[in-house]
């Protein structure tokens, strides 16, 4: 049987790996070699990289930075952030991702998608979706790391995005993001549900139980989390020790 | 020195194969040329990306042949990988229907979900159930966990072809082996230690 992946995210800005509250305040956590090798021997299903002024800054992802540590990898990886072209996810690809993330041009050049889907298959297209829940309980994605509102509705961009030939959804809250308050497992169920590609639940992890309900009743196929790996004593391994007794099959 | 040809054909993740060759003690060589293929001990064919555009790109840089040379007159050890076990087949059917490299027989097929809430790519790690015994696993246990990232899979017309399954959407095959080709839908070199001890078994080859 697959099993459930536990994704710790890595964020880069300003040359170094930062972990905010809601997409602000940012702080530093630490280098990002340092931490690919932590990872790697503690044997991480996956790891996600996402380099969150890229697009911001008006920026292409640093291809050379990404060719240096994911050949350290011999893990799978998702490097995000800056992608605006088909030549961008093909030279991501090269240097040693598995999976490209795309947010911002998801929205502003679906054509994109579609080609870049085509041509590197779906498995390796993964959207990135940030959104925010307004005061009246309405949901809405928001592109260029939060800043940008999109009066997109997330469930239907997440199916339009499936339609372009997307494989996967990293599904981010950005209300829940660093607070470690518990995932939006509400959205991110209706998503699951209204998509046949995985999900990847992000944004809020506090608990090992938040994992076990945005999994349970979020349907979520793995789970990302940042600020309880950067800030507490949790590990992903000791994630898996807890879901595995709950019954989600993981590996250990 | 175990020379490694890894075949670049413009699609995928090479770099991590070289990486994961070296850390196996290979020598490897990222190449889309017919002479290098000629002077290595043994052929990677890797790969992420769609059937068409991975064979057209083969046929393109005119390999196809020497590709056939190696492995069936010659006999150097092959591995194809993801895309690149795949491209093995009779033919794929992923951006139209595209004749593969024929060297073991089947087509490649969008898994079809067998259940509610069953997702299509199968992402992430499974079990891989070795039906014979075969030196790529030496010292991997049946069952243990690889990483998979892939819409198809191919569909083998003859049983005796078949080295793995994995259970997503019914059992698919996850490995195929006909002498001295071997094909992995898994990605050996994105499987941390257990995918290096296969790489290393592949060298022994």
């Amino acid at each position: 049987m697959i099993k459930t992946r536990i994704i710790p995210i890595l964020l880069y800005k300003n040359f170094t790996l930062v972990k905010g509250v809601r997409f602000d305040s940012w702080r530093r956590v630490g280098s990002l070699l340092q931490a690919i090798k932590v990872y790697r021997l503690r044997e991480v299903d996956e790891l996600i990289f996402l380099d969150i002024s890229a697009t911001q800054e008006g920026r292409s992802p640093d291809f050379r930075l990404v060719d240096d540590f994911a050949d350290e990898c011999l893990m799978p990886l998702t490097v995000g952030g800056g992608v605006r072209k088909v030549e961008d996810v093909k030279t991501l690809l090269r240097c040693g991702a598995d999976k490209v993330a795309i947010n911002s041009a998801a929205f502003e050049e679906p054509e994109m998608i579609r080609e870049a889907a085509r041509k590197f298959g779906s498995q390796c297209i993964v959207i990135s979706i940030d959104f925010k829940r307004s005061a009246d309980g309405k949901h809405e994605v928001f592109i260029h790391s939060g800043t940008k509102p999109t009066g997109k509705e997330p469930i239907l961009f997440a199916k339009e995005v499936e339609q372009l030939g997307a494989g996967e959804i990293l599904l981010t809250s950005i209300d829940r993001d660093g607070t470690m308050e518990g995932y939006d497992t509400e959205l991110i169920q209706a998503v699951a549900d209204a998509v046949s590609i995985p999900v990847i639940a992000s944004g809020g992890a506090g608990s090992y139980d938040h994992m076990l309900e945005v999994l349970v009743k979020g349907k979520a196929s793995a789970v990302a989390a940042a600020s309880i790996y950067h800030f507490t004593q949790m590990t992903p391994l000791e994630t898996k020790h807890f879901l595995r007794e709950k019954g989600i099959q993981v590996r250990i | 020195m175990k020379k490694v040809a890894i075949i670049d054909y413009a699609m995928g993740n090479l770099d991590s194969v070289a990486r994961a060759i070296e850390e196996c003690r290979g020598e490897p060589v990222i190449t889309g040329r017919a002479e290098d293929l000629k002077e290595a001990n043994y052929i990677i064919l890797p790969g992420v990306g769609a059937f068409g555009d991975g064979m057209r790109n083969i046929r393109e840089l005119g390999l196809e042949q020497t590709i056939k040379e190696e492995v069936l007159q010659k006999e150097i050890p092959f591995l194809g990988i993801c895309l690149g076990m795949q491209l093995l087949a009779s033919r794929g059917y992923e951006d139209g229907e595209t004749a593969g490299l024929d060297l073991i027989p089947g087509e490649v097929v969008r898994f079809e979900p067998d259940g509610p809430g069953v997702k299509v790519p199968h992402i992430g790690w499974n079990e891989v159930v070795l039906k014979r015994p075969h030196p790529l696993f030496r010292n991997i246990p049946s069952e243990k966990d690889f990483y998979f990232v892939h819409s198809y899979h191919f569909a083998c017309k003859n049983r005796e072809d078949i080295l793995c399954l994995t259970p997503y959407c019914g059992n698919f095959v996850s490995a195929v082996n006909r002498k001295n080709v071997i094909g992995v839908q898994f990605h050996p070199e994105k499987s941390l230690q257990l995918g290096l001890k296969l790489l290393s078994n592949f060298l022994s080859l």
